[in-house]
This record gives structure tokens, sequence and C-alpha cells, in this order.
């Protein structure tokens, strides 16, 4: 079996004295997509603070493609190949949209702390974000500062920034929460298309999300993953409907 | 050809009017002043590049004006000894070095952190060499500080630099050079980046970026105009001591910038001007202007945080609306309670800066040519009474400007749809 | 040597509950509100002005009452009518605030009470010597500011732990957000400890300016020290404020005393060098001329390698 995409091995987290990850075991293989899904505060947040190098393992490690991540700081862990949403909305408000997708794309594509490029002037750069700008349907908004979007706009933004450097791992926290019916709709054809050959690692509460998008689900319940299976074999498993699923599935 | 126009058109014209000023305005006063507002620009510029584009609030910018400034000046000095074979013209370049290199040690230190660490350390540091600059004389020469000449042999534009419009001109290729560069560096990854670290530093680690690699990068370039500003400042005074590097020079940076606008380029350009011509004009008529100068930054800092720029940009597309004449009704009416109550005020303070700070208290002091003694119970009952109805037509066409601005973006937006 | 250290003690005891006093109002407010009140100093600076105006009008006794009182209205009327509507434009838009208020502050003293230092005398029923040990002596003027810091010191202290609205303050120093969900009125709040904190400011100032000196540079002189304190001691930590207070009173006091050079200690473990230029100027500063920039070296290396501070419970 080749190396898997990502992979957690016994990571714990605790703050102070109280364990919010208590010894998670993961292993997502490339081009998956994977759903993490579990009940409000069992640490699904955590764990992807985790993996993007937001807070430090309390023990355990992460590896990201064989490489050793945990300990490592966010930007270097996305130089790596990872990439992150935020449940909240995390853009940059005082830019114009056009320049909030060149600017996440502007390190993927070799231009870094470059002082001697002029950004108009980057004919990848701009036709890639235009690209992106596209697909994520804001094409039209694009001088529009980011703070003034519509709340769907601004996650379809988030997304957009998220998948911009073209990282081979994605992870997407709540894509969907707050949106309407249609709104989910289209977002969930989004990520569909935006992480077509990747390895897309997903938090989500909306269920009829999760089993369309995912290959494979893990529940997490109070820092522990329950089950790991795919989401017919989920859907049927008895300790999984106890712990969570229970309600919405019955 | 009108594509040329729109893009460099600005920069034409910006050269036309710095060779053209001297010729308009041709007294020695008029031309030390556009010297000072060229050096001024510069450093004002300069400072916009770590709080309007890096959102780095600092409390020690001066620390890169006054070490560029102390380089150049002992550099001045081997070029008159002959030991340095350096055209005088390039001069500001070794001030900017020296910037730059203060500026990737200091930028390194204070750049872990953002907000109010980073000005608290901003501060600390600019503390920290004001105070050490006494105990250093050797390169901020003590007391009296270190002078130059700078009629030396090695030019390349074969100006002598014995007038001063010839230091005129100098700073104002220099500051054309300068203001260009940095126009042109908010058009580089860099610096857009540097904004995206402003607006957001987590989600810019999110995206491949090493913040504090970005603000440092960010501030040493700073630190590099700031040096260049300082070094004009030796060259055009001939003399510096180490007040440049103090509190009072980072803090009058700090507001120029403010006052202009920090959310524009061009908002610099503007404080630097207005608050050098008030600093040279007021200080001559009045020994208030300070005072005068700390009133209109908290009226900014209340009323008008985007400054000076921020309030022009508002209009644009008002202006563009065609809507403008349906605000300027409110603004006449807003502009009279602010005139009377600021005369106010000023009778105020003019009367007392003649009570305590005058040689002879009882001596009448005149005021809009009228002579009048300080101790009149009339002066200052007026004054208060001009001050107080000022203040109450200002609050309530204050609601009439809002008032009217609501119309305004109401018929835009409705417009737009 | 002992006469020495001991009078150097005391004055540090002295010149610390004076920082204190200054501090442990700013370290609220900071705490509280995320505000650095750079104006903070201004309070302590108008708290002697009026000190001396009211004593030089109706005594000492009234002026202890009355400048602190005015200084403190002028303080909350400040919060309510000027931070409270900058708050809306964020952090550094109150920080230029109070910026700009210490800039007008210090010309409007220019401008009331003119450029020069005022005569502001140790009042007389306190301008005798306590008591006089081998042959240095110790006003009555310096214990009776040190007892009117430990009682101030012991009334905030009680108010802070015996008091609701103690409490409150207490809970939003670790928890700002919290409070405010918990519905207390925290503009309220935010106007009493501002106003409060201002009168500390300017009792330090009744007090201060008597036993420093009483001029318009006095806020501009004192006001990096008060940062410096807060930095040290930590935010949200009044504990760390009596403790960093007292460092840095320790420090300047005792480093006037030492008049020992780099040069000098280095020749001391054999090492005799004479170097130009300004490794010289390096090797020839004097200890007790460092006693300038100590606290600000202080308070960066703080910055950079322990940003909580000593006491701190979180960072800014």
């Amino acid at each position: 079996m080749s190396t898997p995409a990502l992979k957690l091995a016994g990571v714990r987290k605790n703050f102070g004295s109280s364990q919010i990850i208590n010894g998670v075991d993961l292993e997502v293989s490339r081009a998956e997509r994977h759903a993490i899904i579990g009940p409000n505060g069992a640490g699904k947040s955590t764990l992807f603070n985790l993996i993007s190098g937001f807070y430090q393992v309390s023990a355990g490690y992460i590896e990201l493609g064989g490489h050793i991540i945990s300990g490592l700081p966010p930007h270097r862990i996305n130089r790596l190949g990872l990439s992150r949403s935020f449940q909240v909305t995390n853009i940059f408000p005082k830019m114009s949209v056009f320049e909030n997708i060149r600017c996440a794309l502007l390190w993927s594509m070799g231009y870094r702390y470059s002082f001697w490029h002029f950004c108009d002037r980057l004919k990848r750069v701009n036709e890639k974000t235009e690209q992106i700008l596209e697909m994520i349907h804001l094409a039209d908004r694009r001088h529009i500062p980011a703070a003034m979007l519509a709340y769907a706009e601004q996650r379809a933004l988030e997304i957009g920034i998220t998948i911009a450097g073209d990282t081979n791992v994605i992870l997407l926290d709540e894509p969907t929460a707050g949106m309407s019916l249609s709104e989910t709709e289209r977002a969930v054809e989004l990520i569909h298309k935006v992480t077509q050959d990747k390895t897309l690692v997903i938090v989500e509460h909306d269920m009829s999300v999760v089993f369309n998008l995912a290959d494979r689900i893990s529940v997490l319940v109070y820092g522990e993953i329950v089950a790991t299976d795919t989401p017919d074999n989920i859907r049927q498993n008895q300790e999984v409907q106890e712990a969570y699923l229970g309600k919405e599935i019955a | 050809m009108l594509l040329f126009m729109r893009r460099y058109g600005i920069w034409l014209a910006a050269v036309i009017v710095c060779v053209v000023l001297p010729y308009i305005f041709t007294s020695r006063l008029s031309l030390t002043l556009f010297c000072q507002m060229g050096i001024a620009l510069i450093f004002a510029l300069s400072y916009n590049m770590l709080l309007g584009q890096g959102g780095m609030l600092s409390f020690g910018h001066a620390v890169f004006y006054g070490i560029g400034g102390f380089l150049a000046m002992h550099a001045l000095n081997k070029i008159s000894g002959g030991t340095l074979p350096l055209p005088i013209e390039l001069l500001p370049l070794v001030g900017g070095l020296g910037g730059l290199a203060a500026g990737i040690v200091f930028g390194w230190l204070s750049t872990e952190r953002s907000g109010t660490t980073f000005a608290l350390i901003s501060l600390g540091i600019g503390e920290l060499i004001a105070a050490s600059a006494l105990m250093l004389p050797s390169f901020f020469g003590g007391e009296e500080g270190i002078s130059a000449n700078r009629m030396v042999q090695t030019t390349l534009t074969g100006f002598r630099f014995g007038k001063q419009i010839e230091v005129y001109f100098l700073i104002a290729f220099w500051a054309i050079v300068s203001a260009a560069l940095m126009y042109l560096h908010t058009k580089t990854p860099l610096g857009r980046v540097a904004n995206a670290v402003r607006d957001n530093p987590e989600r810019a680690a999110f995206i491949g970026y090493n913040t504090r690699a970005v603000r440092t990068l960010q501030f040493s370039l700073s630190a590099f105009f700031a040096g260049i500003a300082g070094g004009l400042f030796a060259i055009n005074y001939e003399i510096i001591t180490a007040e440049t590097v103090g509190a009072l020079a980072s803090g009058s940076v700090l507001m120029m910038t403010y006052v202009g606008g920090v959310g524009h380029f061009f908002g610099p350009i503007l404080g630097a001007i207005l608050v050098t011509f008030m600093q040279v004009s007021l200080a001559g008529i009045t020994h208030a202007w300070l005072l005068y100068f700390g009133l209109l930054f908290v009226g900014m800092v209340l009323w008008a945080p985007t400054g000076m720029a921020g309030i022009i940009m508002m209009h644009e597309p008002v202006w563009k609306a065609g809507l403008m004449k349906r605000l300027l009704p409110s603004y006449l009416l807003i502009a009279l309670p602010s005139l009377v109550m600021f005369v106010g005020v000023m009778i105020l303070v003019e009367i007392n800066y003649h009570l305590s700070l005058s040689i002879n208290p009882e001596a009448a002091l005149q005021l809009f040519g009228i002579r009048f003694k300080a101790q009149s119970p009339v002066a200052w009952s007026t004054a208060i009474l001009l001050a107080a109805i000022g203040f109450v037509f200002f609050r309530a066409a204050k609601r009439k400007v809002s008032r009217s601005w609501d119309e305004v973006t109401q018929t835009m937006k409705g417009g737009a749809v | 040597m002992f006469e020495y250290l001991l009078f150097s003690l005391l004055n540090t005891l002295v010149l610390g509950m004076l920082f204190f006093m200054l501090s442990s109002g700013l370290t609220l407010i900071f705490s509280m509100m995320g505000v650095l009140n750079f104006a903070h100093a201004s309070f302590y600076m108008l708290g002697a002005y009026f000190g001396y105006q009211i004593s030089a009008v109706f005594g000492f006794g009234p002026a202890l009452l009355l400048a602190p009182l005015a200084v403190g209205v002028l303080g909350a009327l400040v919060e309510r009518y000027g931070l409270r509507s900058v708050h809306k434009y964020g952090h550094v838009a109150e920080l230029l605030f109070t910026v700009g208020l210490a800039f007008i502050i210090e010309e409007a003293v220019n401008l009331i009470w003119g450029r020069n230092a005022v005569t502001y005398p140790v009042p007389n029923f306190l301008d005798f010597s306590l008591f006089t040990l081998f042959t240095t002596s110790f006003s009555a003027y310096r214990a009776f500011m040190l007892l009117i810091s430990v009682g101030i010191f012991a009334g905030v202290y009680l108010v802070l732990t015996r008091t609701r609205i103690g409490l409150i303050i207490q809970a939003s120093l670790t928890h700002p957000q919290g409070v405010s969900a918990l519905g207390h009125n925290v503009p309220a709040v935010f106007m009493l400890v501002f106003g409060g904190g201002s009168a500390l400011a300017g009792l330090a100032g009744v007090i201060g300016g008597i036993f420093l000196i009483t001029e318009p540079a006095m806020a501009a002189t004192l006001g990096p020290i008060v940062f410096v304190v807060i930095v040290v001691g930590g935010m949200g930590s009044l504990t760390g404020a009596l403790v960093a207070s007292l460092l840095l009173a320790a420090i300047q006091t005792f480093a006037v005393g030492i008049d020992v050079s780099l040069g000098d200690i280095f020749a001391r473990i054999g090492f005799q060098m004479s170097p130009g230029g300004l490794l010289k100027d390096l090797w020839r500063i004097k200890i007790s001329h460092t006693g300038p920039i100590l606290p600000y070296l202080f308070m960066v290396l703080m910055l950079m390698f322990r940003p909580k501070g000593l006491m701190g419970k979180r960072e800014s």
C-alpha cells in the first residue's frame, strides 16, 4: 500500500487538564474524500487546528505524504501541500475579491516575497486567478472588497482561497454552515469540482452533504474516533447510531 | 497616448509641478518650506508602508530617519575630507542603506507579533536609541550633534549646492524617485501580501506566508526610505542632532501620516504637505500652533478617521454620479458654525498664551486687527460664547450632513440597481 | 554601606509605590478595555498642576482630595465622549486618540501654567525631618507619601476583592468577553474604571509633583516608564504591576549609585583595552548613567521573550 496522504498516529491534545483529543489514529489515502462527523464539542475543529499546525499536538504525530508535520508552523505545513478553510469565515476583508485569490496563489507559483515583480504583469498568476474566480462564481464581483460580499459569497471565497494554492490535501471546516438549501447545493457542487483528484478532509454537520461527498467517514466522539468506514456501513453501524446519528437517521 | 497619459499623467504632472514651483514662489522662505515638505513627504510615505500597508503602528520610526541622517552626515564629512569618493547627489543612498541595515535588525526583533505588542516594542526601541544617543557621542555627537559642509568637489550634476534652489532640486528628485518606488512597491507580491498580513495574519500563514518574514521585509524597506529622508535632512540642514531619532520626530510622522490618511497611497503626501506648512507658517504667527495641531489631530481621529485622502476619495463616486451639488449646501451649513467655534477657541487660546507667556501680560494683544487687553471680561465672554454657540450649531449641522449623505447614497444605490 | 543600602531601599519603596499608584490604573484600563492609554501620565500631570493650584489657594489638605476628584471626573468624561465614540474605528484609532489627547493636555498645561516648572513646595506641616540615621535624614513628606500610597493600595485591594463591582472588574481582567455576556453594564464599568484609574493617576500627581517636579514635560518623562511597568508586570496583574513598580524604582535608585563602567569591569578581570570610536563610548558608559535606558531595554527584552510579562495571565 502506498503512503497515505495524511496520517495521524496517537494524536492527543489537552488544554491544561482537559483532554480534547484522546489518541486519534487516522489514515486518509490519496484522492480520497474523507468526512469527519460527530456531535458538537467532539473536537473536530481542534483536530483540524492540530493538523494544520495552528495548535501543537500534546502527544503522537501527524504525517503529510510521509513527512512528519506535527511541530511545524502553519506556513511550513501549507508549503508542504496542505491548506484549510475555516468554520468562521476567515478572508482578507479590506482587499478586493480578486486580490484575495491572487495573494493566495502567489506563494505556490513561486513569487513568494518578491518586490521586483509587478503583480499585474504576472500573466500566469492572473489567468489562474481568473479561472478560480470563474469556478467559485465570483468573477463579476472581483473588484468588491471582500468584507462587502454576501455571506454565501464569502464562504465561496473562503473555499477559493483554500484551493488557490493547488495543494494536494485540502481541509474544509463546515463549508456549508449557515447556508440555505440552494446555496448548500451549489457549494457541494463547487467542492466536488475543486477537489477533483485531491485529498479532501471535511468536517460537516449537514448529513446530506456528508453522504453526498464522502468516500469514507470517521465518527469523532469525545476526542476519539469510534468508527471509520464507508458511508453505507456508517449508516448501519449500531455504535454510531447510538452515539450520534440516532435521531437524524431514524 | 491616452493610455500613457492615464497611467503616467499624474507622475508627469508631479515632475512639472516640482520644476515650476520654485519659479512661482520665489521667496527664500517658500523654498525652505518646499525642501522640508519634500523630506517630510518621503518620511511619511515610508511610515505608511508600515501603518497603512502593513498594519504596523510604530512609535519609533524616527530611529531609521535619524540613523540614516547621522550616517549620511558622517559620510558627508568623509567626502569633504577627501576620503570617500562619493558624489553628494548619491548621499541619500548612504542614509537609505543605513536605515535598511538598522531596519533589518530592529524589524526582525520587533515583528514577531503585531498590534499592541509591536507598538510597544517600537516605542521601547525608539526610547532606547534616543536615550543612548547621548551616551554614544562619537556617533551621535552628543548635545550639539554633528555638522558638515555640503559644498564639496565630488558632484555629478555640477551643482555646488551653495544655493538653496540646488538643494531643492536634489530633494525634489529624490522625493519623486522614492515616491514612485514606494508606489510601485504596492503593486508587487510583497506589497500585496503585506496587505494580506495586515488584514488577517492568521489566514496569511495558511496560504504559505511566514508573517514575521513579510513584516520584517516590509519594515526594512520602509526603514530604507526613512533613511533616504534622513540623508536629505543631513544635506538640507548640514547639522543633525539626537532629536531626529527621538519620540517627537516619531510622533510627528505618525500624526502627519494619519491626518493625510493611511488608506490611500497619496494620503501621507497630503499630510506631509499640510503639516509642514502648518509647522512653518503657524509657528511664525502663534506660540500655540502645537495645540492647534493637536486639536486638528484629535478632531480627525474622532470625526474623520480615514484622513484627508479618505474624505476626498469618499466623494469620488458622488462626483462621478454628479451629485456633489446635493452635498454642498449641508457642507456650507457646517462650515459656518465650525468657523465660529474655531474662532472662539482660538481667542481663548491666544488670550491664555498672552497671559502665561508674554513678557508683559498687561500689554494689549491684537487679534483680527482688534486690540484688547487679555484681562478684559468682554473678550473672555465673547470667546466662550462664540465657542459654545459654534459647538451647538456644529452638532446640529453634523446631523444635517449625515442626512444628506444618506440621501445621496440612497440615490446612488437606486441608480445602480 | 549600610546607610546607603537602607536609604536606597526606603527611596525605592517611596518611588515604587508612586509608580504603582500610576500603573495600577493603567493596567486595569489596558487589560479591561485593551486601550493602551497614552494620556495616563497626562492625568498624572494634571493632578500635579491641579494640586499645585488648589494648595496655593486652599491649602494642601483640600488639594489632596479635590485634585484627584477633578482628574477622575475629567477621565470619565474623556472615556464617555471621546474613547467610546472612536471605539468603533478599532484599537489603532483608540490609541491614537489618547496620543492626541496627551499632546493637547501638554500644550494646554503650557498654555495655562507656562513652560517652566512651577514651585510646588512640600506643605508646611510635613516639612521636617522624620528621623536621621548616621548622616542621612528621612523627611516626613516621604513617609507621608508612603503612607498614602500604601493606604490607596489597601483601598484598591479591598474594592477589588470585597465589592460586587470589584469582582466584575476582576472577572473582566481575564475574560473581557465573558463579562458582557453575563449582562453587566460594561460601558458603565469602563467609564468607572477609566475615571477611577485617572483619579489614582491624579492623586499620584498631587503627591508626586512635590516629590519629583511639576513641569509640562513631566508626563512625557514618566509616561514611557509606566508603560514599562505594565509590560513587565504583565497584563491584568495588579501584583505584577506592584512588583514591576518596585523593580523599576530599584533600578533607578540603585543604578545611580554605581559608578563603574564596562571598561572598569573588564579591567578588573584582567582585560585592558583602549578601543576607539563607538566602542570607546560603550567602554566609558558608567552604570550610573544607564538609568534612563535600562527600563526600555528591560521592556523590549520582555516583550520579545516573555510577552505575558512577569505575572501576566494572558497576552495582549
